[in-house]
């Protein structure tokens, strides 16, 4: 037994010191290659959306690669897991970095993002995050975003809702235990305001109620509203369609991109979902570029890209082409490469597969304009 | 008028928490160990109807019958494998931390063969919504079979702990297991069939709830499996009438909370008329009916 113990103590040193060793070796990157960390999560509840990331910022990658790369030099990826968890994703950049990562995509959950916007912004490491929606994923200079903010897409939703006149009574079903919902909400909900859309119904659910809204709908009707707003996620929505067909209430629906999916439910009853409105970055059919990924990338992965996926290959290309504009080159430090990818984000124009010409403040928020997607026949259909 | 739609709505609700709370305060009053893998065993229950119904087109009877003998056989071995084991422990917390550990490993090996993705549950139950007062009430087909199944399934339970041969000996485990061995009955055996019939009422459970809530991810049965205990804690756990009217009540208070006062609050109202209760009885409403206690 005592052996035993001796042989474990001794086995553990040796990996502990084999670590420490391969640690410091991955600090000396390789001169002829960027090495790019990207962190998100593929396990876990939140597993399609890194898993998507990860696929497509690796076809993104070999792309580049097999076109000559970046300024003649290759381009590496490293994707680590996170599970949705800020501390898990902490480590996974610490990971990253002893991997001699140079630049940062991820992560790709919004509190996640937040812990390692917090590192990357002590280390000078630039980052560019796919889908961090949340405000403070970029609220420091070196972070950037291919998305649209949580409030921008409020903003923009309020806006769209009044111009087109879709509704005049509105409610709202938001999940007040959720970040993004809740940002969305309250963005929503002042616009309104200044727009004179009057708001009749205004009804929470948390992560534990998120089940039974016939007590919300009901209020909903019973208020008069001729438009719910939905800025949740599509798992949610998909049982308040069902629960809101059963008191045979049938507004017109309004939601942002967490509706984007709920075709791909699994027995998902797509006639409840028709003439739904909403708001969404991507769609396979939007643009060129976004038909040739979406081929590209049903090829190799074996279904459709969602907008995570849209958002990562994007971010990619988007790194290419700041460092393309900064002339960089793999032998500058992390410290040299996020600030001559600051200048240069702010000056490029990108055009990909969410969108065209799209430009960067230094805030790091994209500006771009939104698509609006209607549900009909059961397909997405772009307005 | 929507009142009542609010309390059809609450009842609606609360049958599927009594349902659960039935399983719950079944193994509770007998082993005498909370089973927080109770909800977990409700999701499997799901998933298997899911599977033969939705995917293969088998008919739902069919699906049910199969959900009720897995997850019969499944709430065996967990106690086979997991709890027996445990059950002369110094700690009652080790079959507590057990629990908590099936619960994760069911959650997490559904999610290995069947993703993260939301499924969208078709419902067993065929019958269409009552529509009253012109339809501005609705019934929908769902309440009124879990209210029937859970009434039913109440009333046999304590026909059958109270009048069968089996039934008393769950009695008489529950009140002394060492007098109980000594009278020959076989304690293993009887805590096994208990947790036999708690699993075959949790995927009977799972299969109404997903009908009621159609929507079924791994991690569906956890937090109606923490909100029937909180019933069966409310009704007096170990009580099973207790299990039924705790059911039906939070249901109610959760809807009209929402309905009345704040949808943003309606756990916290939830939850602190639960603490209300159990300041003023702690025991819960029916506690301390020893008659009743199995």
């Amino acid at each position: 037994m005592k052996n035993m113990k001796k042989v474990i103590s001794l086995a553990l040193t040796a990996v502990l010191a084999a670590s420490m060793l391969t640690g410091c070796g991955g600090n000396k990157a390789d001169s002829d290659t960027f090495r790019i960390g990207g962190i998100g999560p593929t396990t876990g509840g939140a597993a399609i959306y890194g898993t998507a990331v990860m696929n497509a910022a690796q076809l993104a990658v070999d792309e580049i690669n097999a076109a000559g790369g970046v300024n003649g030099y290759q381009l590496a990826l490293n994707f680590q897991d996170d599970e949705h968890d800020a501390e898990k994703s902490v480590n996974a950049y610490n990971t990253l970095r002893d991997w001699g990562a140079q630049i940062i995509l991820g992560s790709v959950t919004s509190a996640p993002c937040i812990a390692v916007a917090e590192k990357t912004q002590a280390d000078n490491v630039f980052q560019i995050t796919p889908s961090g929606t949340a405000v403070d994923c970029v609220k420091y200079d070196n972070a950037f975003r291919v998305c649209f903010s949580d409030p921008t897409q409020g903003v923009i939703s309020a806006q769209y809702i009044k111009e087109n006149g879709l509704g005049t009574k509105v409610a709202v079903i938001y999940d007040s235990s959720d970040t993004y919902s809740t940002g969305i909400y309250e963005s929503f909900a002042a616009e309104a305001a200044t727009l004179g859309l009057e708001i009749v119904a205004t009804e929470a659910f948390t992560a534990d109620t998120n089940k039974d809204f016939s007590v919300q709908l009901q209020k909903a009707k019973d208020a008069g509203a001729d438009l719910l707003f939905l800025p949740i996620y599509y798992s949610e929505s998909a049982l308040i369609l069902s629960q809101a067909a059963q008191i045979e209430y049938a507004p017109v629906i309004f939601s942002v991109d967490g509706m984007d999916g709920i075709l791909g439910v699994e027995n998902f009853d797509a006639s409840l979902a028709e003439g739904v409105i909403f708001l969404s970055p991507f769609t396979s059919t939007v643009n060129a570029k976004a038909e040739v990924f979406s081929a590209a990338y049903e090829e190799k992965y074996g279904e459709i890209p969602n907008q995570f996926a849209a958002d990562a290959y994007d971010a990619v290309y988007i790194i290419k082409q700041a460092l393309e504009q900064g002339n960089a080159t793999p032998d500058m430090s992390e410290s040299e490469l996020c600030d001559l990818l600051k200048a240069a984000m702010v000056e490029i124009e990108f055009s990909g597969t969410t969108g065209n010409s799209i430009t960067w403040g230094a805030d790091g928020e994209p500006t771009k304009e939104p698509i609006v997607i209607k549900i009909v026949d059961g397909v997405y259909t772009i307005m | 008028m929507s009142f009542i739609q609010y309390l059809i709505n609450g009842i609606s609700l609360g049958s599927v928490y009594a349902l659960i709370a039935l399983g719950y305060t079944m193994v509770y009053g007998i082993a005498k160990m909370l089973n927080f893998a109770h909800g977990d065993v409700i999701m499997v229950g799901a998933f298997t109807v899911y599977t033969l119904c939705s995917t293969l087109g088998l008919p739902p009877a069919v699906g049910i019958l199969v959900a009720v003998v897995l997850c019969t056989c499944l709430g065996i071995s967990i106690e086979k494998v997991a709890y027996k084991p445990l059950r002369k422990a110094a700690s009652p917390l080790a079959v507590l931390i057990t629990a908590i550990g099936v619960s994760y490993l069911l959650q997490n090996a559904v999610l290995l063969i069947f993703g993260a993705d939301t499924k969208a549950f078709t419902s067993v139950v065929p019958i269409e919504p009552i529509k009253l007062a012109d339809g501005q009430i609705s019934i929908s087909g769902e309440t009124l079979v879990t209210v029937l199944v859970c009434l039913v399934i109440m009333v046999s339970l304590i026909l059958f702990i109270n009048k069968s041969k089996v039934g008393q000996a769950m009695l008489a485990v529950s009140e002394d297991k060492g007098a109980a061995q000594l009278m020959g009955i076989n304690v293993n055996s009887t805590i096994a069939i208990t947790f036999a019939i708690g699993s075959a009422l949790a995927a009977v459970a799972g299969v109404l709830y997903c009908s009621a809530y159609p929507s079924l991810t791994p991690y569906t049965g956890s937090m109606p499996g923490i909100k029937a205990f909180v019933a069966a804690v409310f009704g007096g756990i170990g009580s099973i009438p207790g299990a039924f009217i705790g059911g039906i009540l939070l249901g109610i208070i959760e809807t009209f909370g929402k309905a009345y006062i704040s949808s943003q609050l309606s756990d916290a109202i939830v939850f602190g008329v639960l603490i209300v209760v159990l300041l003023v009885k702690p025991s819960g409403l029916l506690g301390k009916n020893i008659q009743e206690k199995v």
